[in-house]
């Protein structure tokens, strides 16, 4: 870009707005920390460590431990991811080596709408379709056949982790996919060719060549769902059933954090009781960011690495 | 390497392409499965009234969403109002000023950070600042709310843009005693003008879906929305408080605005993303 001789006064007004624009973006991102971390203080001082290690949530007496929803949290994160990620992963492998372009471009274009449904969507299906047919269908089925596994106890009545991390997994699958896909296509086409030159059928050539040399980038992938999955609120929030208890079946009711932001934030009136429900949100900022920072941080390397786009 | 019969490879490679075909049909299962059903249970809640009427207490007929509607689009105007402006602004900045300084670099991967706050968090940080200290709810703070989530988009979407007008455009502009905002204003926009157009509507249509941010921010209310010094009616805070409450009706009308929402978000993403890319490339 060619530098001007000299800088005109309109020239000068313009790029310090437009600086103070972007400068707004790290100033707003300061601001989060900092609110967050002043209106939870008092929570922080009260219940110390202890918050993040006993589950004790009860307005009333003033008493919170977070264990629950971080636990919750945790652990429909697990769930969306344990099954996002290998359904991204073949559904990447689908668009770029396996389907012909007639097919995988309407196909690419479903998965797109599919990250373009709102939250609250998933949440009405999730509760009024989608729970009640968990527990009539599938839920007693598992529980039949695999009930000794403590996982698959508890009641079968649809709402609960379970679902909420099948849920959860759906709406992620879409971003994960879309990187993968991405990743598929910075692998240069010589590698490939000369796998299958070699005589490999498509899945050898995608497992020991592309998936080899794009594995940083599926993992910047993944990491990129498990953001989304940490923070994502209103689908869960219909399906999970809300509920603080502490238990390894899946099928009960639970709560995450966002869950619980979601149902009770609005009516806390008690100062502490806002001040926990803020430091349960500051936990969620922290975790998220964190994820955030760390995924573009080692997607940004990959790419310098590859020399992609 | 020793040479292995090729029937078993064969079998691995056609239960893998079995399985990835599965993988995509699934998803594209649960797609329509959702698409489906919200159409037919929106539908039957979808009326003249609902369009015209305030809400009615549960049990009584011939209520509507009207207020939740317009403010709804209220809440969107102030958002689009302040996120796009700031986040344009933002956006020219990282594409024609920023280069590689420190400043640049550090609001790059911030934005890119910021994409992943998740919106709840957002709304709560409004709480903070705009709910907090004037002791209500108001349809202004669910705008702000809106708007912080827009901006890291809008301002990502206008640095891609801008990135691809070339370079002799803006080199042609200065050569002709263009200063600089002149060039950029008149000339790089203008170039950029249908990316930047869409980036903006992808960005309201996500945004016109959420609900978190708004909850302790706007809230709801059964009126019009006569001042947004109040909390103010929103479709999506509806769908949330009328899907958990016990009445059948108000879980109706919950699917009417569900598929208002669903329809204009997909209509949009199908029109803007879609039908652009085909003609533009």
């Amino acid at each position: 870009m060619g530098k001007p001789g000299k800088i005109s006064g309109g020239d000068l007004v313009f790029k310090t707005l437009t600086g103070f624009c972007a400068a707004a973006v790290l100033i707003i991102m300061a601001g989060l920390f900092y609110e967050l971390l002043r209106l939870s203080w008092p929570s922080v001082q009260k219940f110390g460590l202890s918050f993040f290690t006993r589950n004790a949530w009860n307005p009333v007496t003033q008493d919170f431990g977070a264990l629950s929803s971080i636990w919750g949290t945790l652990v429909s994160t697990a769930i969306a991811m344990l099954i996002a990620v290998p359904l991204s992963l073949v559904i990447a492998l689908f668009l770029v080596e396996l389907a012909p372009p007639a097919i995988a471009k309407p196909v690419g274009y479903a998965i797109e709408l599919l990250a373009a449904i709102p939250s609250i969507i998933f949440g009405m299906w999730g509760l009024f379709v989608f729970a009640p047919y968990m527990a009539e269908r599938v839920q007693p089925f598992l529980s039949e056949r695999l009930g000794f596994i403590p996982l698959f106890s508890g009641p079968p009545i649809g709402i609960g982790m379970f679902s909420a991390g099948i849920i959860l997994a759906l709406m992620i699958l879409p971003f994960i996919s879309a990187v993968m896909r991405d990743v598929f296509q910075m692998v240069p086409p010589m590698l490939k060719e000369s796998a299958f030159g070699m005589g490999s059928t498509t899945w050898e050539t995608t497992r020991s060549v592309t998936m080899r040399y794009g594995v940083s980038g599926l993992i910047g992938a993944s990491f990129l769902g498990l953001g989304r999955a940490l923070g994502e609120t209103m689908a869960v929030t219909f399906v999970i059933g809300n509920d603080h208890s502490l238990s390894l079946g899946l099928f009960n009711p639970a709560n995450t954090i966002a869950s619980t932001l979601a149902n009770e934030f609005a009516e806390a009136s008690e100062p502490m009781y806002l001040s926990a429900l803020v430091e349960l949100g500051l936990v969620l900022l922290i975790l998220t960011v964190g994820i955030q920072v760390l995924a573009q941080l080692w997607l940004r390397r990959i790419r310098h690495g590859m020399g992609g786009a | 390497m020793k040479p292995r019969p090729a029937g078993g490879r064969r079998l691995v490679d056609l239960t893998v392409r079995i399985f990835s075909g599965l993988a995509a049909v699934i998803a594209i299962f649960m797609l329509s499965w959702i698409i489906w059903e919200v159409a037919k249970k929106g539908v039957a809640a979808l009326n003249p009234a609902f369009f015209t009427k305030l809400p009615t207490p549960p049990g009584i007929e011939g209520g509507g969403l009207a207020n939740a509607i317009l403010g709804s689009g209220l809440i969107t105007l102030i958002a689009v109002a302040m996120g796009v402006p700031v986040g344009l602004f933002a956006g020219i900045y990282l594409a024609e000023f920023g280069g590689g300084s420190r400043l640049a670099a550090m609001v790059r991967f911030t934005v890119n950070v910021m994409m992943g706050v998740p919106s709840i968090i957002i709304g709560m940080f409004v709480y903070a600042l705009l709910v907090l200290p004037v002791g209500h709810f108001s349809g202004y703070a669910g705008g702000v709310a809106l708007a912080l989530i827009m901006l890291p988009i809008v301002a990502r979407t206008t640095e891609d843009m801008l990135g691809l007008v070339p370079n002799t455009l803006r080199e042609s502009a200065l050569a002709l005693g263009a200063p600089r905002w002149k060039a950029t204003l008149g000339v790089v926009l203008r170039a950029a003008k249908a990316g930047l157009l869409t980036g903006t509507i992808l960005a309201i249509a996500r945004v016109s879906g959420e609900t978190a941010p708004l909850l302790f921010t706007a809230m709801n209310s059964p009126y019009w929305p006569s001042s947004l010094n109040q909390p103010t009616a929103n479709l999506t805070v509806t769908i949330f408080n009328y899907a958990m409450s016990p009445y059948e009706d108000w879980q109706r009308a919950a699917w009417g605005a569900s598929l208002l929402i669903m329809a204009s978000v997909l209509a949009v993403t199908i029109l803007t993303r879609f039908g652009f890319r085909e003609v533009k490339r």
